[in-house]
């Protein structure tokens, strides 16, 4: 149905708000009751995650078969199944949420189903053994409202993730959706929208913190006859996947914003500048987009006035420097993805020469709910400097690895220890790296420090986009850094020589340390070279590439002493400083380690201690993972 | 084009690609994106059709595809495998997984078995942190991988 009016806009949301009634009630009942259709439910609804985390563990499948089921036992028109985006608790997952109950199933697989229907649905007696365990008490949870995951969260940016069908534009609109783009445009001028933006104290959650209605001031102030919207969809920091939940989940949220950024700065074109890595998001954003000029909500005339929009989709290609706004755009245009000086600025000359203006995804997201619920509503949120929510994706040596999002100020401690659940095989706590390879590692002294953009900062990481690894005492910081510089060596464009040469022998210097062959003097170097390319790169890639070496490097230098001193590694990571032996009082002589050992290192008669040859020992561990008495010890 | 090796009819295909994008040079990432999707990788003679195409340099096209990790110019075995290397798999041991494929197999990162049954690569996270660390063989994702699991895993396959 086309939407030509604000009456019809209003029609589609009473339709559609009927059909998430049920979802809305539940989520606000707390009875802990449970409820099946033999025992008097009249309908009921299946929530099933529909996102990449999931999917990986075979959800889709979960959802055919219990269709399958609901049709064998001819009930397939009293209960729905709807596929949705992400709900965050990927530690967990598959996650299967039944309506009007609320209960939260967890780790489903498709074999679960059958249990399920009978059980649940039609039954009315919640499948205990799915149910999510607290670790602390032991006891069963079954509404994610009463799990440590989910009670200190906040979700602005993932109001819609794990709740809608992200492929229903209806189920948008029923979300108000749709509404803060119909009253930009009918009811307020470009400047006034700006000035919401501006007062909601908003900034770029892409890393960089820059105020956001400032931004598109600039783009608004610039004069052309074409200017362009872009989403910076690329995430490239490995291990966080914040914008593609979002865009799994509630891709209208982007289309909405983009229009209304297009609207504020006068351009009639959006770009999406997406990685092909992710196919699901893709997908999602296309029937998003073909949903919205359906409706009407894109094309020419939108809602009778005289403004007209588009979105087009143009696909990154793996490269970490595209996130750098001048080297996306240099990408889009189908050349080498290269960044340039600024000025100028991509808001006076960006995409083939035009005015544009870039945002992230997690930063359009924020915009239609801060105009429909006010910007007076999102600057109440965080901290004095930073207003609102921040998306993390909580990953590494952690108990609850999945998607968190939690108003700005809440602290280290909070997100570890309470979200996240602690640290894995109550090991401890070292360092979190926040801001992935441009960030740099927090550790025990920096966790109750609220998280916001400058407190960060200050401490010498940076908020990035919202990536956070999570590392314990087995992690050994010195290859951590090396990793990182791994990464940004390979990802380098070599356009400028303090990022092309500079992390290259940043990493040498590294590899030396981890072999067994630093000295101290190499500690200097590291420190000397690493501030000089701070200072001197081109973009922001190679300026802030230095900082896992100099932030670990501040925080943990007794451990790059005792690799460069003692040539020891204290976490035992670093293959060429560990020395694999058998305790011969141990050692029964069973044979099971010299069979595994790939590279014949271990000799020894049966039912006699055996010993390890050093110079034939490649140390890949398996003789220490396959022995059963524990007679195997690595130094 | 004298040393145009390839089958006439993806050398049409890749034409027909290029014809479709407008011969755009500013849709050469689209255009590239396309054509690797034929045969899963962007052989010398596929560049230089389209540089003559879109009428720019082969050094643009060749530039372009040696920019960006999503392009490769070389074969992929018939079970492509991606060890993942995003920092949430790392730091749950997938480097000491990445060794074991490469022990077992014999090849190095980025390279085919002799038989073209293996292929061996890194990539930058699916996304599937929660099952740390991933492994991707062809479409399908395998999690929580030990190093000790790696022969069993390539046994089933072969």
């Amino acid at each position: 149905m086309k939407i030509l009016t604000i009456e019809d806009l209003n029609a589609v949301r009473e339709k559609a708000a009927r059909m998430l009634l049920l979802r809305e009630q539940s989520n606000a009942a707390d009875d802990g009751r449970c409820c099946g259709l033999d025992t008097g439910t009249g309908h009921m609804q299946i929530l099933i995650c529909g996102g990449t985390g999931c999917k990986a563990s075979s959800s889709h499948l979960i959802c055919e078969r219990i269709r399958e089921k609901l049709q064998e036992n001819g009930i397939a028109d009293k209960v729905e199944v709807v596929t949705t985006g992400c709900f965050g608790f990927c530690e967990k997952g598959p996650v299967v949420k039944i309506i009007p109950d609320n209960t939260f199933y967890t780790q489903v697989g498709p074999d679960d189903a059958e249990e399920i229907v009978r059980e649940h649905i039609i039954g009315g007696r919640k499948v205990e053994r799915l149910l999510y365990v607290d670790p602390k008490t032991g006891h069963s949870v079954s509404d994610s409202k009463h799990m440590d995951f989910y009670r200190k969260q906040m979700r602005v940016a993932l109001r819609n993730c794990g709740f809608i069908d992200p492929e229903n534009i209806e189920e948008y609109i029923a979300r108000d959706g749709y509404s803060a783009l119909a009253d930009s445009i009918l009811n307020r001028t470009p400047e006034e929208v700006i000035d919401s933006v501006k007062r909601s104290g908003l900034r770029g959650r892409g890393g960089g913190g820059f105020p956001t209605g400032v931004k598109w001031g600039f783009a608004r102030k610039s004069v052309s006859d074409m200017k362009y919207v872009v989403c910076n969809a690329d995430e490239g920091d490995p291990g966080a996947f914040m914008d593609r939940s979002i865009m799994e989940g509630d891709p209208h949220s982007i289309v909405e914003a983009m229009a209304i950024c297009g609207y504020s700065i006068g351009s009639p074109k959006g770009l999406v500048y997406i990685r092909a890595e992710y196919p699901l998001a893709i997908h999602r954003l296309k029937t998003a987009i073909a949903q919205a000029r359906e409706y009407g909500l894109l094309g020419d005339h939108i809602l009778g006035s005289g403004f007209s929009f588009d979105i087009e989709i143009r696909y990154g290609a793996g490269a970490f420097v595209c996130g750098e706004e001048t080297a996306l755009i240099h990408s889009m245009e189908g050349k080498r993805g290269e960044p340039t000086m600024k000025p100028p600025f991509p808001a006076e000359s960006g995409y083939l020469g035009k005015p544009t203006n870039v945002n992230n995804v997690e930063t359009l997201a924020n915009i239609p709910v801060i105009l429909t619920k006010g910007p007076e509503w999102f600057a109440s949120i965080g901290t004095e400097k930073s207003k609102g929510t921040k998306v993390f994706a909580l990953a590494g040596k952690i108990n609850n690895v999945g998607l968190i999002e939690v108003p700005m100020g809440t602290t280290l401690r909070e997100v570890i220890y309470e979200i996240g659940g602690g640290i894995k095989g109550g090991k401890k706590f070292k360092a979190v790296q926040t801001g992935g390879p441009s960030g740099g590692c927090l550790t025990e002294k920096h966790l109750d420090i609220p998280i916001d953009f400058d407190n960060l900062l200050a401490e010498g990481s940076m908020m990035g986009s919202g990536g956070m690894i999570v590392m314990d005492e087995d992690d050994c910081m010195v290859s951590v850094a090396r990793f990182y510089l791994d990464f940004t060596v390979e990802e380098s464009c070599g356009k400028c020589t303090p990022c092309r040469i500079g992390n290259k022998r940043l990493l040498e210097t590294l590899n030396k340390i981890t072999d067994g062959h630093g000295t101290e003097e190499d500690l200097k170097t590291l420190s000397t070279l690493g501030k000089v390319i701070k200072d001197t790169a081109l973009c922001g890639l190679g300026q802030t590439s230095p900082n896992p070496v100099l932030s670990t490097l501040n925080h943990f230098y007794d451990e790059y002493l005792e690799h460069v001193r003692d040539h020891k590694c204290r976490a035992k990571q670093c293959k060429a400083l560990l020395t694999y032996s058998i305790d011969p009082k141990l050692c029964i002589g069973c044979h099971l380690c010299a069979k595994n050992c790939p590279a014949d290192a271990i000799i020894g008669d049966v039912r006699k201690p055996h010993i390890i040859n050093p110079s034939k020992c490649i140390k890949c561990g398996m003789c220490m993972a396959r022995c059963k008495f524990k007679a195997i010890s690595v130094h | 084009m004298p040393d145009i090796k390839l089958p006439c009819d993806v050398a049409d295909k890749v034409t027909e690609i290029c014809a479709r994008h407008g011969n755009d040079p500013g849709e050469l990432i689209n255009i590239l994106h396309e054509a690797q999707h034929l045969l899963g990788y962007l052989p010398e003679e596929m560049q230089r059709i389209i540089a003559r195409n879109l009428n720019i340099p082969v050094s643009k096209v060749y530039g372009v595809v040696t920019f960006y990790a999503f392009f490769t110019m070389t074969a992929k075995g018939k079970y492509p495998i991606s060890v993942c290397m995003g920092t949430a798999c790392y730091v749950r041991g997938s480097e000491r997984l990445l060794e074991e494929f490469k022990r077992v197999l014999g090849i190095d990162v980025g390279q085919t078995t002799p038989d073209g049954k293996f292929s061996l690569d890194c990539l930058r996270c699916v996304g599937a942190c929660g099952l740390a660390p991933v492994v991707m063989i062809g479409d399908k994702v395998y999690g929580r991988l030990q190093p000790i699991d790696v022969k069993r895993i390539l046994d089933e396959l072969e």
